[in-house]
C-alpha cells in the first residue's frame, strides 16, 4: 500500500520526460479544479495532472508508477457522483479527455469503436448518424466520456428496457498496472474462449486496469415512440401501474417518477400547473414499431386509469411529448436550486419493494428534520432520494449521515443495494461491506491485488486492501 | 499574508453564491474556452473552484488566477447549462473585481489604458464623442490610407498591428445627429418609450439607432432619445469596475426616469444583458434602489418588447432573400432571448430564414475580449465564419455591435460577400419599402 506522500523529484522528472509542458500539470491554480469530480462536499488535491494522447501514454505512466511507486487515480470528465476520481493522496490524475475519438462504426456488424475519451453523446451521435442506437443515457451523457461510463458501468433512463452499459460493452482495450495492453472481446456476438475478462473492468472504477479504447453493440434505431404522463394520489398506485404494465408484457423503454417533494420543487421551479396534491407523477414512454407503440400507450393509459390514476395525458406530437417529459427532466434542477448542496443519491431496490422504499426515505426525511426529494426509474427500482442541505451547517451534514444510513441499511434489508449506477469509489466505501458481505469482499480483494499488487490503481476506493481498520 | 475580506470581494461574496456550484460538469460542454483547451481551469467548474478556493482563504489572487478570469468571455453559455442555477454573472464580475483590487496586473501600460478608457472615455460622452470624430476624420480625409501605405503600421507595438485593421469605420453621423430627442408617430400614440442609444452603437452603428426609432413610431411608439447619454457601465461591470459601473447606472438613472416610460428600450445584446441588473446592482442604495427596481422591470431588447406588443408585420420585402441569425452570447444566454428575433426575421416578406450551426456558440467578440485575447478570439471568429458560409446565405443577423463587428471583419478576411444587419434594421428596410 502507497502511503501518501509527496511526489518524489526522480518520479516528477520522469513523468515530464513523458509529458510536454502542455500536458503536465504541477501549478496550484491548474490542480485546484482536479480537486473534485461531480461528487458533493469531497476534495482533494492531486499532485500533478497528465493528459494522454494514445494508449502509449497510458502504458508510460503505469510504468512508472509501478516503479516510483506513485497512485494513477484515471479522469474522464470528473462527472462521477461516487467520489471514483478523486485523487487518491500523494496521486497523479491520468485525464483520458483528449483521447475522444470515435474510431469506426461498423453497420455489418452493429459495433461502434471509440477511444476512451470520447464523449456519451458523440457515440451516440455516430450511432444515429447511421441509423443506430446506443442506448444508455446517463445524466451526464453531454460530457462524460464512455471510459467512465465502462469504469462506473453507468445506467440512465432505458434500463429496463434497454438494460446498462455493461449490456453495450463488446470488447475493451486495458491497460494493466504492469503497463501490459491487452484487448478483450471482439465483433463475434457469441464467443466463449475463456474467462470474460472483459466483464471484470466493467465497473472497476479505475482499480484493475485502465480501459484506453471501446468497442460497443449497437442497435437499430426504434422507429416510433409515444410519451404519457399520469399523476396519482398515492405512490402505491403509481407502483401497481407499472407493475401492472409489465405483468401485461408491455417493456416501456421509460417509466420515471417524481415523489410529492419532488413535484413542488418542479412546480415552484417551471410553474407547469403540476397538481401540488399529488402524491407521485410517472412519466412513461414506449418505442418499437408505429403499431405496437399505439396498443401499448392505450394498454398503458387503461391500466393506469384502472389503477387510480388522477390524470393521464397522452402526447400527440413531439413537441407535446417534449412538455410532458419537462417535469422529469427538470426534476434535478429544480431540486438543485433549493439548497446550495445537492446529495444524489441512488439507492437501488427490486422494482417490487419500490413504494416501499420511497415512504421510507419520506418517512427517515421527517424523522431527521431533512429535505429529501426523490425521483428515479421506477421500471428498475433506481431511486434518486436527494438531499437538500447544506455542507457548512455541520449539525445538519450529520443529520444527513445518520439517514443515509437507514436509508441504506433498509435498501439492503428488503434485498436492494447502496447504488444502482453510480459506482461506490469513496462516497460508499463505508456501506460496501454491509451491502456484500464479507466473502464477496474478500474475492474482490484477492482479485484486485492480482490485477494491481503494487496498489497503484485508484487507491482508497471501493475498498481497502489489507483487512479493513475496526 | 492573508487579504482582509474587506479588500477581497470574493471574500465579501455570500458564499451560497459560490457554493451554489455542485461541480456536476454540464457547464463543459457549452464553454468554448474548455472546448478549445480541455483543461478544467479553462470552464466555468474549474474558474468557481479557483473562486472558492480564495473565498476559503486557500488561496491567494495570483497572477496566474487574474489572467484566467480575463481568458474567460463572459458568454454565460454556461449559466443557460447550469442544473443548478449558479449565477455565472456575479461571480465572474466579482472575480474580476478581485483580480483588480488585488493588483497582480497591474503594469504601467495596462493602468495606463484601463483609466483612459473606462475611466475617460466611457465616463464621458462629449470626450467619446469627440475622440469619435477624430478617428472618423483620420479615415475619411485619407490619413489612414496614407498610415497604411507609408507602412506606418509596422511602428505599432505588435499587438496593436494585428488589431489595426480590424478599426471599425467610425460614421459620420452619431445617433445624436439622426434622431430627434422626441420623435412621434403619425397615427395613434400606444406606448412611450426611452431609446438607449449605446457607446459602440452610437459611433460606428448609428443608423441601426435610426431605424430602431422608425421602427418603434411603426408600432405606435413615442421615443424619447436624450441627445446626451451616459455609457450603461456593462463594460466597467464585467472588467472588474464595480463602483464605477454602479457610478453609470445612477448617471443613466438621472437622464431617464423610468417612471416616465411604459418601456426603456435597448438594441444592443451586451448592454440590455447588464441594465436589466439595475435592480442588484444598485439595490443596497436607498436613494436609488426604487428607481433601479422600476427601471429593471422597464428595460426591454428591442426585438422582446415588438414581440410584446405584437409589432405589425411588413408587407413589402427587405430585399435581402435568405438571412442567417447568430445569437448574440448576451441575448440568449444573458437574457435568455431566443425566438423573438427569429419572430421579427420570419415575418418579414420574402425573407427565408436559415438556421445556423452553433447558433448560441460565441462568436469571440465578448466584449473587448478580441483586444485582450486575439489569439481565442480568432478562432472563435473563424468556426463561427465556417458555420455561417455553410448557410450559403447573403446576410447574417445579430443584435449586438461587438457580435456585428467581429462578424463583418470575419466576412471580410475570409472573402465572403456575407453582409451583417441588425434584425430590426431589416425590418425597417421591409417597412420602408412598402408603398405609401
Amino acid at each position: 500500500m502507497i502511503l501518501p506522500s509527496l511526489m518524489t523529484f526522480s518520479a516528477l522528472d520522469a513523468l515530464s520526460q513523458i509529458f510536454p509542458p502542455d500536458r503536465l500539470l504541477s501549478e496550484v491554480e491548474d490542480l485546484i479544479p482536479y480537486a473534485r469530480d461531480g461528487t458533493a462536499a469531497m476534495r482533494q488535491m492531486p499532485e500533478v495532472v497528465v493528459f494522454a494522447e494514445s494508449r502509449d501514454d497510458v502504458a508510460a505512466t503505469l510504468k512508472l508508477a509501478t516503479e516510483h511507486k506513485f497512485p494513477v487515480i484515471t479522469r474522464g470528465s470528473g462527472t462521477g457522483l461516487s467520489g471514483g476520481s478523486i485523487p487518491s493522496p500523494g496521486g497523479v490524475v491520468l485525464c483520458l479527455a483528449r483521447m475522444n475519438r470515435v474510431l469506426e462504426v461498423d453497420s455489418a456488424n452493429l459495433t461502434l469503436r471509440a477511444q476512451a475519451g470520447a464523449t456519451t453523446i458523440s457515440i451516440a451521435e455516430a450511432a444515429e448518424a447511421q441509423g443506430l442506437f446506443y442506448p444508455p443515457d446517463p445524466g451526464s451523457m453531454k460530457i462524460s466520456t464512455i471510459g467512465g461510463n465502462v469504469a462506473e458501468n453507468s445506467g440512465g433512463l432505458r434500463g429496463l428496457k434497454y438494460g446498462i452499459t455493461r449490456d453495450y460493452v463488446m470488447g475493451l482495450e486495458v491497460v494493466l498496472p504492469d503497463s501490459t495492453v491487452i484487448f478483450t472481446g471482439n465483433k463475434c456476438v457469441k464467443d466463449v474462449a475463456g474467462y470474460s475478462l472483459r466483464d471484470l473492468f466493467i465497473g472497476s472504477e479505475g482499480t484493475l486496469g485502465i480501459v484506453t479504447e471501446v468497442l460497443l453493440k449497437l442497435i437499430p434505431k426504434p422507429a416510433a415512440r409515444r410519451t404519457l404522463l399520469a399523476t396519482f394520489a398515492r405512490m402505491e398506485a403509481a407502483a401497481e401501474t407499472v407493475s401492472a404494465i409489465i405483468a401485461r408484457k408491455v417493456i416501456p423503454c421509460t417509466l420515471e417518477f417524481l415523489d410529492r417533494v419532488t413535484i413542488r420543487c418542479v412546480e415552484d421551479y417551471m410553474h407547469m400547473g403540476l397538481p401540488l396534491d399529488a402524491e407521485a407523477i410517472l412519466l412513461m414512454e414506449t418505442d418499437g414499431h408505429p403499431a405496437a407503440v399505439e396498443d401499448e400507450s392505450r394498454l398503458m393509459e387503461e391500466i393506469a386509469r384502472q389503477h387510480g390514476a388522477t390524470s393521464v395525458r397522452i402526447a400527440t406530437t413531439a413537441e407535446e411529448a417534449a412538455q410532458l417529459a419537462t417535469a422529469r427532466r427538470s426534476a434535478f434542477s429544480a431540486l438543485a436550486r433549493v439548497a446550495p448542496t445537492t446529495i444524489l443519491e441512488d439507492a437501488t431496490v427490486p422494482r417490487s419493494e419500490l413504494a416501499r422504499m420511497v415512504s421510507h426515505i419520506q418517512e427517515v426525511g421527517t424523522r431527521h428534520n431533512l429535505k429529501i426529494g426523490t425521483f428515479g426509474h421506477m421500471g428498475d427500482g433506481n431511486l434518486h432520494p436527494t438531499f437538500l442541505t447544506d455542507e457548512r451547517n455541520a449539525d445538519e451534514m450529520h443529520r444527513v449521515e445518520l439517514a443515509m444510513r437507514e436509508i441504506f441499511d433498509f435498501a439492503i434489508s428488503i434485498g436492494g443495494t447502496i447504488t444502482g449506477e453510480h459506482g461506490v469509489g469513496l462516497a460508499k466505501k463505508e456501506f460496501l461491506p454491509r451491502a456484500i458481505g464479507e466473502s464477496n469482499l474478500a474475492v474482490m480483494r484477492t482479485m484486485r491485488s492480482v490485477f494491481d499488487p503494487h496498489g497503484i490503481l485508484n487507491p482508497g476506493k471501493i475498498f481497502d486492501p489489507a483487512a479493513p481498520q475496526s | 499574508m492573508s487579504v482582509p475580506s474587506s479588500l477581497s470581494p470574493l471574500k465579501a461574496l455570500d458564499y451560497g453564491v459560490v457554493q451554489q456550484c455542485m461541480h456536476c460538469g454540464m457547464c463543459l460542454p457549452t464553454c468554448p474556452t474548455y472546448d478549445e483547451t480541455k483543461l478544467e481551469r479553462n470552464s466555468p467548474r474549474g474558474r468557481i473552484s479557483l473562486m472558492r478556493a480564495i473565498a476559503d482563504g486557500r488561496m491567494e489572487a495570483t497572477k496566474t488566477f487574474a489572467d484566467e478570469m480575463y481568458f474567460c468571455l463572459g458568454c454565460l453559455a454556461c449559466e443557460t447549462a447550469c442544473p443548478a442555477g449558479v449565477n455565472y454573472t456575479e461571480l465572474f464580475e466579482t472575480a474580476r473585481a478581485e483580480a483588480e483590487q488585488s493588483g497582480v496586473l497591474e503594469k504601467p501600460t495596462r493602468s495606463w489604458i484601463r483609466s483612459l478608457t473606462l475611466k475617460g472615455l466611457f465616463m464621458h460622452p462629449p470626450v467619446l464623442r469627440a475622440v469619435g470624430r477624430l478617428l472618423w476624420w483620420y479615415q475619411v480625409s485619407g490619413a489612414q490610407a496614407l498610415f497604411r501605405k507609408a507602412g506606418l503600421v509596422r511602428l505599432l507595438p505588435a499587438n496593436l498591428r494585428t488589431l489595426e485593421p480590424q478599426t471599425p469605420e467610425v460614421q459620420a453621423k452619431f445617433s445624436c445627429d439622426l434622431i430627434a430627442p422626441i420623435e412621434r408617430p403619425t397615427g395613434e400614440i400606444r406606448h412611450r418609450v426611452a431609446l438607449l442609444t449605446g457607446c459602440v452603437q452610437d459611433l460606428i452603428l448609428a443608423n441601426v439607432n435610426r431605424d430602431t426609432a422608425d421602427v418603434l413610431m411603426a408600432n405606435g411608439c413615442e421615443v424619447h432619445t436624450p441627445a446626451s447619454q451616459y455609457c450603461c457601465g456593462s463594460l466597467h461591470g464585467h472588467n472588474g469596475e464595480i463602483e464605477a459601473a454602479r457610478t453609470l447606472a445612477r448617471l443613466q438613472i438621472d437622464t431617464i426616469d423610468p417612471f416616465q416610460f411604459d418601456a426603456i428600450i435597448t438594441n444592443a445584446a451586451g448592454c440590455g444583458s447588464h441594465l436589466k441588473h439595475y435592480d442588484h446592482l444598485l439595490g443596497e442604495d436607498p436613494a436609488y434602489a426604487p428607481r433601479a427596481a422600476e427601471w429593471s422591470r422597464k428595460v426591454r431588447d428591442i426585438s422582446e418588447w415588438l414581440v410584446e406588443i405584437g409589432f405589425r408585420k411588413p408587407t413589402a420585402s427587405a430585399g435581402a432573400t435568405s438571412v442567417t441569425y447568430h445569437e448574440a452570447c448576451h441575448l440568449c444566454h444573458g437574457q435568455k432571448i431566443t425566438r423573438q428575433p427569429r419572430e421579427v426575421l420570419r415575418s418579414i416578406p420574402g425573407l427565408k430564414l436559415v438556421e445556423l450551426a452553433e447558433s448560441t456558440w460565441c462568436c469571440g467578440s465578448a466584449g473587448i475580449y478580441n483586444i485582450t485575447q486575439p489569439e481565442m478570439a480568432a478562432k472563435l471568429q473563424q468556426r463561427k465564419m465556417g458555420h455561417i458560409a455553410a448557410t450559403k446565405t447573403t446576410c447574417v443577423a445579430t443584435a449586438n455591435p461587438g457580435c456585428h463587428l467581429q462578424l463583418q471583419t470575419g466576412a471580410r478576411q475570409m472573402g465572403l460577400e456575407t453582409g451583417v444587419r441588425h434584425p430590426v434594421s431589416l425590418l425597417a428596410d421591409a417597412y420602408r419599402a412598402e408603398p405609401r
